[in-house]
């Protein structure tokens, strides 16, 4: 799916531009090459991070991006997306020396962005075709990189995905300073040269395709189907204009909204890493101000401590122990305000409310779990919080045929814990079936 | 302040910092600024018949980021006419008198050496320096190293020109010959006053994968060049001692090959330079680099108390000997400081892979290798080092085993972490100790 240029996302451009090669050089001849990297174990795909740099040093791009890939076949996404502050660069010996840490999520650009460049020769062939088919639900990272290690092996794999768009949180969530949508389609794409197929537009368990169909046509089945609809409040005045969904509005932002709109005044609830990027975001695209509303101290966010500097450096303020009870409209029915009250171990403080005006709200305070498509694999189980139960080391549930792996088992983690997951299904399969 | 000046066979120098023939001495201009900037002399770019040069010239080897570590050239000698350079030297000993000229020469006859001599001596030359070194482009003609690899021919030559030569004559040796030593008592037995070396290294800098051609390119070819530049710095230093510790020569030698700054030129002296020169740091960096060069020296010399640079001429030439000499009873071993450490264990692969098998990590006997000289297991250090970097990380060294290579230290990133320790070996005693009094048999030799 081509995607126009002018939307709204492409006004931000990249944060960590890709390096120039005497950049990349550069930094890789940093790298000390550590037996027993621990930059390595930091990394939840385990990526030969050391050798990868080095090939980079030696100029053998195309040998670096096919370490990474080995591991982490979404390498190409990881690398803008992944928060390497706390995992790999945060455990670089350089970090422990108080030095400048080796730069590995943009020498990871440069290599995978390279490699899969169009015009490139390609970099994998993927083997004859086996007897064995897998239907992948949802395409986001966890079944790309399922699917994709499947087909290279020669396995058929097929994803179906309920959007009219393909790679999951990459294409639709991504802050845009990190990663575009046309770029997340790019690597889309390019695990779809491997001959993996991607049917949109199709939910399983509605569009008459049920659970029992799969398990009767295909002979595995792998569950990427991330987390549902933001949360919402519950608090009254909020169903109207003006009140949006975090994920959703990042959502439109990105795929649809044309470059010019304007933001007034922000709000967005929440302390996790997705109000931080809405919030980051419209600090960004110039809203006359951005206020982070979070029901208890800075101190206690689940959001990254570097990605809060980093919007606090765009204007974001942030107010502390407070939380919302509702939203003040206009007679016309226009947000005006949102109401919050002070809060003291979480809880509201009575007679403490008071109104911040906005024109426009965003709740970032969690998102759906997907509870029911479980029902139509018998075996699989689902946890007290809502999540899928897999064991982590081979994504299998309760059902022999069924796998699963990313958000709707984790809850909601990072890009490079679903490609893990996908990949460690994919494993798991290739094993069983003697690939 | 030390006294930086020297005295060069008779030649005068107000510091020992030459510039080699080569590019940045090609003409009077240059080497104007080169004294402005404070070089005491300058080799004039090599005189004689005037060459055609070809393009490109130069490639380079990089060392990661370092630039230009070695650098290789296919450039002849002086491609301007020589009444053009005389009148230049003549201007410059003119502006410049206090400062040293020297004239680098390569030509063929008797008769040509006689002239060329003559003419550079009545345009001012303080010198005259013999290029019987250059390994490119002039020996396949018979001049450059194939005079000096030739001792004879060498002797004879060098014998030519000091029948004509006025003033003192430097022979410039190459380091494409199997013994130096042999070269340089040819250089003394053709009576010249002072020896220059080393010239560069006949080298094929690199290969262009793409053209398939060596470099650097002349179109779709190339040929083999000169090799100068940091790289050559170890050969320069061997070549120097091997020279300043023969008992037959008693002349002054200018140390040349890779000096980049004080610290280099000071390891040339020590090793018994008199003058030393310089070319490619000058044509990475500029003739700016000579005034660190000087203030470098010369606070080095006040440090160690030396009011002349003349007082560090020589200085390590009696610690260089022969290996049989060395002592046999001598121990070191590696001691790693856990509070610098930032456990990135290349120690440990180093030591496992390239050298004794004695540095490991955790905290638990480990079993030693089979061929292992002491035995039972290794033991951990107790108590065991926690790092303030690098926690648990922190790698042992099995004592008994360490054989104090140095290889662990030189891998380590970090300066200090790893350091070398006297400790307690066998009574002195040397190898050729053991084969004057019939101790040197090994067991586990041939005939065993």
């Amino acid at each position: 799916m081509a995607l126009p240029q002018d939307r709204l996302e492409n006004a931000l451009a990249d944060k960590k531009p890709t390096f120039s090669e005497s950049e990349a050089r550069a930094e890789a001849e940093r790298c000390l090459y550590c037996a027993d990297a621990p930059c390595i174990k930091a990394c939840p795909t385990e990526i030969d991070i050391p050798t990868f740099i080095k090939k980079i040093a030696s100029g053998n791009v195309r040998g670096s991006a096919k370490t990474i890939f080995d591991q982490n076949l979404l390498g190409y996404s990881c690398s803008r997306v992944c928060p390497v502050e706390e995992l790999c660069v945060g455990d670089c010996v350089y970090t422990g020396w108080g030095r400048d840490p080796i730069p590995i999520g943009r020498l990871q650009r440069f290599a995978t962005e390279k490699a899969t460049a169009a015009g490139e020769k390609a970099l994998f062939e993927p083997k004859a075709r086996k007897d064995k088919k897998v239907a992948l639900i949802g395409a986001g990272p966890a079944s790309l990189a399922c699917a994709g290690y499947l087909a290279l092996e020669g396995v058929e794999a097929i994803i179906f995905e309920k959007r009219a768009v393909a790679g999951g949180l990459n294409t639709t969530g991504i802050a845009p300073y990190k990663l575009h949508a046309q770029d997340a389609l790019h690597e889309v794409e390019w695990v779809q040269s491997f001959g993996v197929k991607i049917e949109t537009g199709v939910e399983v368990g509605k569009d008459h395709l049920t659970g029992q169909k799969l398990l009767d046509a295909y002979d595995a089945v792998f569950i990427g189907v991330g987390l549902g609809e933001d949360t919402k409040l519950g608090v009254p005045g909020e169903d109207g204009p003006g009140v949006v969904g975090a994920t959703a509005w990042i959502e439109e932002m990105k795929l649809h909204k044309k470059q010019g709109e304007k933001l007034g005044h922000v709000v967005v609830v929440g302390g996790g890493n997705t109000a931080i990027d809405v919030a980051r975001e419209c600090a960004l695209l110039g809203a006359a101000s951005v206020t982070m509303v979070y029901r208890r101290s800075a101190k206690e966010m689940s959001g990254y401590a570097h990605e809060m500097e980093g919007a606090r450096v765009e204007g974001v303020q942030l107010v502390e122990s407070a939380q919302p009870v509702g939203f003040v409209r206009s007679a016309q029915g226009a947000l005006t305000a949102i109401r919050v009250a002070r809060t003291e171990g979480g809880k509201n403080v009575a007679g403490t409310e008071y109104e911040i005006p906005c024109d426009l709200a965003a709740v970032a305070i969690g998102q759906s779990k997907l509870r029911a498509l479980a029902s139509e694999f018998p075996g699989v189980e689902v946890d007290a919080r809502g999540c899928l139960k897999a064991d982590p080391a081979t994504g299998r549930t309760g059902n022999a045929k069924v796998f699963t792996g990313g958000d709707c088992v984790n809850g909601g983690k990072e890009v490079v814990n679903a490609v893990a997951d996908g990949r460690n299904a994919a494993r798991t399969l290739l094993a069983a079936w003697g690939f | 302040m030390a006294d930086l000046s020297i005295d060069f066979c008779g030649i005068k120098s107000p510091n020992p910092f030459w510039l080699a023939s080569a590019p940045p001495t090609n003409t009077g201009e240059q080497i104007m600024r080169a004294f402005d900037a404070g070089w005491g002399g300058a080799v004039w770019k090599t005189l004689g018949d005037p060459i055609v040069n070809v393009t490109s010239r130069f490639g380079a080897v990089d060392l990661g980021t370092y630039k230009m570590m070695g650098l290789n050239n296919i450039e002849l000698i002086t491609d301007r006419p020589l009444e053009v350079n005389l009148r230049e030297i003549r201007e410059v000993k003119r502006r410049y008198p206090k400062h040293v000229i020297i004239a680098s020469l390569m030509t063929e006859t008797k008769e040509d050496w006689r002239v060329l001599i003559q003419k550079c001596e009545d345009a001012g030359a303080d010198g005259l320096e013999l290029n019987f070194g250059c390994p490119h482009g002039m020996c396949e003609r018979g001049m450059g190293s194939s005079v000096g690899q030739e001792p004879k021919l060498l002797a004879e030559i060098t014998a030519w020109t000091k029948e004509f030569a006025k003033t003192p004559v430097l022979v410039k040796l190459t380091p494409n010959t199997g013994d130096i030593v042999e070269a340089g008592l040819a250089a003394v037995a053709g009576g010249g006053d002072g020896i220059s070396l080393i010239n560069t290294v006949k080298s094929i800098v690199g290969v262009d994968l793409d053209r398939m051609v060596p470099l650097p390119r002349v179109g779709n070819a190339s040929t083999n060049g000169g090799y100068c530049g940091p790289a050559v710095k170890p050969i320069a230093l061997h070549l120097l001692a091997a020279l300043a510790r023969e008992e037959g020569i008693k002349i002054p030698i200018s140390g040349i090959g890779g000096i980049s700054n004080w610290r280099d030129a000071a390891e040339f002296i020590a090793l018994g330079s008199t003058s030393v020169q310089v070319c490619t740091a000058v044509m990475h960096y500029g003739y700016r680099i000579v005034e660190d060069m000087i203030d470098g020296l010369s606070n080095f010399l006040d440090e160690k108390g030396m009011k002349s640079v003349n007082e560090l001429r020589g200085k390590v030439v009696g610690n260089y000997q022969e290996w049989g000499d060395l002592d046999l009873g001598y121990k070191l071993i590696a001691k790693i400081d856990a509070e610098k450490c930032i456990g990135c264990q290349l120690c440990v692969t180093a030591c496992h892979d390239g050298a004794h098998q004695c540095i490991f990590t955790g905290n638990e006997e480990k079993t030693r290798p089979p061929h292992a000289h002491a035995h039972g297991k290794a033991t951990p250090p107790s108590p065991f080092p926690i790092g303030k970097i690098a926690g648990p990380r922190v790698p042992w060294v099995d004592e008994p085993e360490c054989v104090g290579c140095n290889l662990c230290q030189l891998v380590c990133p970090v300066s200090g972490c790893i350091t070398m320790q006297e400790v307690p070996g066998g009574p002195a005693d040397t190898w050729n100790a053991r084969v004057r009094e019939g101790r040197n048999k090994v067991p586990g030799g041939i005939h065993d």
